[in-house]
């Protein structure tokens, strides 16, 4: 059995290229927007703007200026997380979405039949539907690649290895060592998603980062979408119940108007 | 900021919100029609019947919404069995959207025997197939029917509301209100149909106005728990400071919930703005999460 995989991304030596981007899209074929003609956001050179179906990696450009001196252009590649706990599995009413031997989270596209529980389940906005296929699709994290002892494509072509990939117990030792380094030279840092006893189990896809949480795009502390479930249920049975009783009270107190009115209105019940 | 500001949107819309009216009008169709067929009087029969009419075909078009709005509609059975595995059922107790599959599934089919059922009682049955089923359904299996039925109907009602609320999305996971509410209007929605076509069946002016009387209460319990709905909301509630937020004050509130309160004398009048009602509180609270990037910068959120 093969150990948990994932990647760690250490955005403090993301450069904003996006070879991972472009290696992602080349070795999952996934087809252009708009058939090709593209729409560029006009206030970033973030045109890629967010992760959907035909977008499974984007790097984030966060630009932070106070002034013209002062002032930092943060980067992320972002990805699907790949959590341990995932919520876009939970929800999945056909079982498309499963986890591999290497603890990663897949949609088989020959299952789903695009029904967009998941979309709404994940809690980071990583999947969406690809037009093509009419299917949910997000990062595979190269299921196909791993299987035959490759590194998936985007961690492959990044250049600066703030993508990196390995097993999650190296990857969170290395990152651990990394943190040190960066406060020891007076940075903000912090992981995200690199606790095990953390929300969602931990994320397969971890991060450094030097900011919030939610600089980056990234909820301060993600859910399990049936964390919900109980108090939702309980309240809609409750709602039931309480029309249930109105409707009964109503014609018993008919019957009673009846009774009183001198018999009116035929037997005590239906035939 | 709330965490599901970070997600995005499932697009369920056209389709979906027509199915959320649809089914939940179907589901209080036949909880009425089964508590009446329980515990009311012969002259009751004709709402019993219409009821039944009501949601068969309420769960028949609930089930081609659904279906169409799949991005792979030939699909649509992955969600009741295993694909790689035929005939394994595919049922997750924790996921609302996979039990709602089977419930419409079952709903479908304990409505459409009821009505069967109805359509023999009445001799309209003209094909010997379904005159047998229809003459199966009659006595105690009738009730027995008709009591799993109204069950289902309630829980069809609800689940949407519950489906919505188990998701990250913003409104509908910051609230644990929503499926306590789409039953309400389900159940309000549900009678003011009964009142609007009941009466081309033959209803009694008594069964009438146990109806109105029913719909008031039901109006009533949707207005308490839209008010809990949003006092969930919290900070939140700057997402109604858009299009979604007159519609639910003006459509739901006023015109779907206030006025037909007001209309005790008009009671099909009333039933048709309350149905108006029951459909813009689907489309408000459905769109207010959907498209809220489109608008949440205005709002301040």
């Amino acid at each position: 059995m093969p150990e948990p995989m994932g990647f760690f991304t250490d955005t403090t030596v993301c450069i904003g290229c996006k070879a991972c981007e472009v290696a992602c899209k080349e070795w999952n074929q996934l087809p252009a927007e708009n058939g090709g003609i593209g729409e560029l956001s006009g206030d970033s050179y973030d045109n890629t703007r967010k992760l959907d179906g035909i977008h499974w990696r984007h790097v984030r450009f966060i630009e932070q200026f106070k002034g013209p001196y002062d002032g930092r252009w943060l980067m992320m590649s972002d990805v699907c997380k790949h959590c341990v706990q995932a919520g876009c599995l939970e929800v999945c009413p056909t079982g498309a979405i499963i986890r591999t031997e290497f603890d990663t989270v897949v949609i088989q596209s020959d299952v789903c039949n695009g029904c967009r529980a998941c979309i709404a389940a994940c809690p980071f906005g990583v999947i969406d539907v690809n037009p093509v296929s009419g299917t949910a699709q997000k990062c595979t994290l190269c299921y196909d690649r791993l299987k035959v002892g490759l590194e998936p494509a985007c961690s492959k072509a990044c250049p600066t290895d703030s993508i990196q990939f390995g097993s999650i117990v190296e990857l969170r030792t290395r990152a651990h060592k990394r943190v040190d380094q960066l406060k020891a030279q007076g940075v903000k840092a912090e992981l995200y998603g690199a606790d095990p006893e953390g929300a969602l189990g931990g994320l397969n896809s971890f991060y450094l980062l030097v900011d919030e949480p939610e600089v980056y795009g990234l909820p301060r502390k993600p859910e399990l979408p049936s964390s919900r479930l109980a108090k939702s249920a309980t309240f809609s049975v409750a709602s039931a119940a309480v029309l249930g009783v109105l409707a009964l009270v109503g014609l018993r107190k008919r019957r009673m108007d009846e009774q009183s009115r001198g018999g009116g209105g035929g037997g005590s019940s239906n035939v | 900021m709330s965490d599901t500001f970070f997600t995005g949107a499932p697009h369920w819309t056209w389709f979906i919100i027509p199915y959320f009216f649809v089914g939940g009008l179907a589901g209080g169709a036949y909880f009425l029609a089964a508590a009446l067929d329980w515990f009311g009087r012969p002259e009751d029969r004709p709402v019993v019947r219409t009821g039944y009419d009501v949601a068969a075909v309420g769960a028949i078009l609930s089930g081609l919404l659904l279906t169409i709005d799949l991005g792979r509609p030939l699909r649509f059975w992955h969600m009741l069995f295993q694909s790689e595995n035929f005939p394994a059922i595919m049922f997750k107790g924790w996921s609302p959207i996979s039990f709602g599959a089977w419930a419409i599934l079952l709903f479908g089919l304990f409505s459409v025997l009821s009505a069967l059922g109805a359509r023999a009682e009445e001799g309209r049955l003209q094909m010997p197939a379904l005159r047998a089923v229809g003459g199966v359904v009659r006595g105690g299996v009738a009730k027995v029917v008709s009591g799993v039925g109204g069950l289902l109907g309630l829980f069809i009602a609800g689940y949407t509301g519950i489906l919505l609320s188990v998701t990250n999305r913003p409104v509908w996971a910051d609230s644990p209100w929503l499926g306590a509410l789409f039953v309400a209007s389900g159940a309000s929605t549900g009678a003011a149909a009964l009142i609007l076509l009941a009466p081309a069946r033959g209803a009694s002016e008594r069964t009438l106005a146990w109806l109105s009387s029913f719909d008031a209460r039901a109006l009533v319990v949707e207005l308490l728990v839209l008010a809990a709905f949003i006092a969930s909301l919290g900070s939140l509630n700057r997402v109604w400071v858009s299009f979604w937020g007159l519609l639910l004050l003006v459509g739901v509130v006023g015109f779907g919930i206030l006025a037909p309160l007001r209309m005790h004398a008009k009671p099909a009048q009333a039933a048709k703005l309350v149905l108006l009602g029951g459909f813009l509180l689907r489309l408000a609270t459905m769109l207010a999460s959907e498209g809220i990037d489109r608008y949440r910068v205005a709002a301040g959120l």
